[in-house]
């Protein structure tokens, strides 16, 4: 019997890659909170000519999976355009890990979140986003396929719990095929939230569950 | 692999004493007959003899009559049993109104929740920042129709200990009934039914190194209470299956051992990590009271790192603790007993559970804060979390 991690998990946790604050980064991104009881920082420089990511770090204020992803996507990272960078998935992560416990998947997906953050700030910083998209029914769907379904350990767009999304003047309603009472029903509202209320034109989000 | 492990989770539970096992052994070799068969053969009288024997000795230590006590499987069923079987008994004299404090251990808080939904009226009173229930709340609370207050003695998590007599005194005075989840105090704190008028008390063997899967429930003469499950007629028709005789030995034997030197071991125990944590770590805090809580307790918050982090490096490390982070549970949720005292979820992610027990040492207590100190420290320097934010 062993841990429920991977030894590559224990391995990352013991000794994470990339670790601490970056002066004058080129690029930050901060996914999470203390109150969700995980939170990830994820710092940048990068090559204005190649738009190669020529260092990055990360700070992580989580449990053995969060420090252990974190860790990873920095390796991931490190050496590819912000582009390709972009691309990196948690399901690479965890591949790359040895595989992740579902259960622990959300405390995990927010390396990812930090690292597309930076990318984001990067991006912004220089002039590469054009203006913010409104948020519609894909827009939402888009950033829910960031919230974890702990029962199978992938996404709730993919797990096909979303049964009803509603958008009206900014306030946007999810309804989500689980009762209000199981076990992940509150953790999987709070990361609802949580992705949906950093939308620029939306006020206010509700989640509601079948019963 | 554990051999070194220094084990600081005896709120959990605890090693087995070997005296215990020495106790518990003829009657899984010798003395193996079920009681019942007591008028059959001899061996069904020495079995019914070491059962009862066994009651004697839980009645003796909670200042009851041996007829008043039930074994059962452990805290979980006593207290379904207590919550379910009362309530059960008094269906249609009282309004279905059950009374419960918010921190109660899973045993009595999902009882109530799933009676809630069943259509009971349940209250949860509320506790103040350190865990001590709020009495004026509990007065205010009960009404004609309450069957059943149920408020844990100790609390499981923080060590908070309640104002059991005064407790029992109010309910006494409302005529109400009151069980007591005395898990986590039974041997460690006194709790005398014949002084104080508390009618039912949850109690187990596997927090004083007895064997997992046995307890009891002292019900006070007379209690209005169903048997809540089917079967044979043992343990007076309240509590069906064949006696764990080997167990009941077990746990009767475990509760002889006690001494109230051990308690003052733990006390002294509990008292250096609180302190030497508290003086050598940096925003720390101390969660329950400072004062009234067990003498095997501590909790620790350690600020701007997570609870489930700290615990693995401590494992690499040789120290085996618990956290009331939401990430060490399946469930997802952060500790509902440090929410429950007005800590947010930072506090509960970060808090510490230390539960000494009676194979550790002062040199385990002082070992642990020396390790805390370097995985405390080394996460911190990860965290972008700290004091300046």
């Amino acid at each position: 019997m062993t841990f429920p991690y991977s030894k590559e998990v224990l391995e990352h946790f013991r000794n994470p890659h990339n670790v601490g604050k970056m002066d004058d980064p080129d690029g930050k991104g901060l996914e999470g909170s203390a109150a969700c009881g995980d939170m990830v920082a994820v710092y940048l420089k990068v090559n204005p000519d190649t738009l190669i990511i020529e260092d990055i770090s990360f700070e992580s204020y989580g449990c053995a999976s969060n420090i252990a992803t974190a860790s990873i996507i920095t390796e991931l990272a490190k050496g590819k355009t912000l582009e390709d960078a972009k691309k990196i998935t948690w399901k690479e992560a965890a591949e790359a890990l040895g595989g992740l416990p579902p259960v622990k998947a959300h405390c995990s997906v927010l390396a990812v979140e930090g690292l597309r953050s930076a990318i984001r700030d990067y991006e912004e910083k220089h002039g590469m986003v054009v203006e913010d998209e409104p948020t519609d029914e894909e827009v939402v769907r888009r950033r829910l396929k960031h919230v974890m379904n702990p029962i199978k350990g992938l996404d709730i767009i993919r797990t096909e719990l979303v049964m009803k999304i509603e958008i009206n003047e900014g306030n946007v309603r999810v309804v989500i095929d689980l009762p209000s009472h199981h076990q992940f029903a509150a953790a999987i509202k709070e990361d609802i939230i949580e992705k949906l209320e950093a939308l620029w034109d939306v006020e206010s989000v509700t989640v509601d569950f079948i019963s | 692999m554990f051999d070194k492990t220094v084990y600081l989770d005896n709120a959990a539970s605890t090693r087995l004493d070997e005296r215990v096992l020495e106790a518990m052994k003829p009657y899984f070799f010798d003395t193996y007959a079920v009681a019942t068969s007591e008028f059959g053969y001899s061996m069904g009288i020495e079995s019914k003899e070491g059962l009862e024997r066994s009651r004697k000795v839980i009645a003796s230590a909670l200042g009851g009559d041996a007829n008043e006590i039930v074994f059962t499987s452990g805290s979980t069923e006593s207290s379904n049993m207590a919550i379910k079987g009362v309530l059960s008994a008094l269906k249609g004299k009282k309004d279905d109104h059950l009374i419960v404090s918010r921190l109660e251990d899973f045993d009595v808080l999902n009882t109530a929740k799933m009676l809630e939904k069943q259509g009971y009226k349940v209250d949860f009173i509320d506790v103040d920042s350190e865990g001590v229930l709020d009495l004026e709340m509990l007065k205010a609370a009960i009404t004609p129709q309450t069957a059943l207050v149920s408020i844990q003695y100790a609390n499981q998590e923080i060590g908070t200990v309640q104002d059991i007599k005064a407790i029992a005194d109010i309910c006494k005075e409302k005529e109400v009934l009151l069980h007591t989840d005395a898990t986590h105090s039974f041997t460690r704190l006194p709790l005398d039914v014949s002084q104080i008028p508390v009618d039912l008390v949850t109690v187990s063997a596997h927090t004083i190194h007895g064997p997992r899967g046995v307890g009891a429930l002292y019900i006070r003469e007379g209690t209005p209470i169903n048997k809540w499950m089917d079967g044979g007629f043992q343990e007076f028709d309240l509590r069906a299956g064949i006696e764990n005789i080997p167990g009941a030995v077990g746990f009767a034997t475990a509760v002889e051992l006690v001494t109230p030197e051990e308690n003052e071991q733990l006390k002294a125990m509990r008292d250096r990590i609180i302190e030497r944590v508290q003086s050598e770590i940096s925003h720390v805090t101390l969660n329950g009271s400072a004062t009234s809580r067990l003498p095997q307790n501590a909790n620790l918050t350690f600020h701007y790192v997570e609870g489930e982090s700290i615990t693995l490096h401590l494992d690499m490390m040789g120290f085996a603790v618990s956290t009331g982070s939401a990430c060490f549970s399946r469930s997802l949720e952060a500790s509902h007993v440090i929410l429950g005292i007005g800590g947010d979820h930072e506090r509960a992610h970060g808090s510490l559970r230390f539960s000494f027990g009676r194979f550790n040492t002062m040199e385990d207590a002082d070992a642990i804060i020396d390790a805390l100190k370097e995985v405390v420290e080394n996460l911190r320097a990860i965290s972008p979390l700290s004091a300046d934010d």
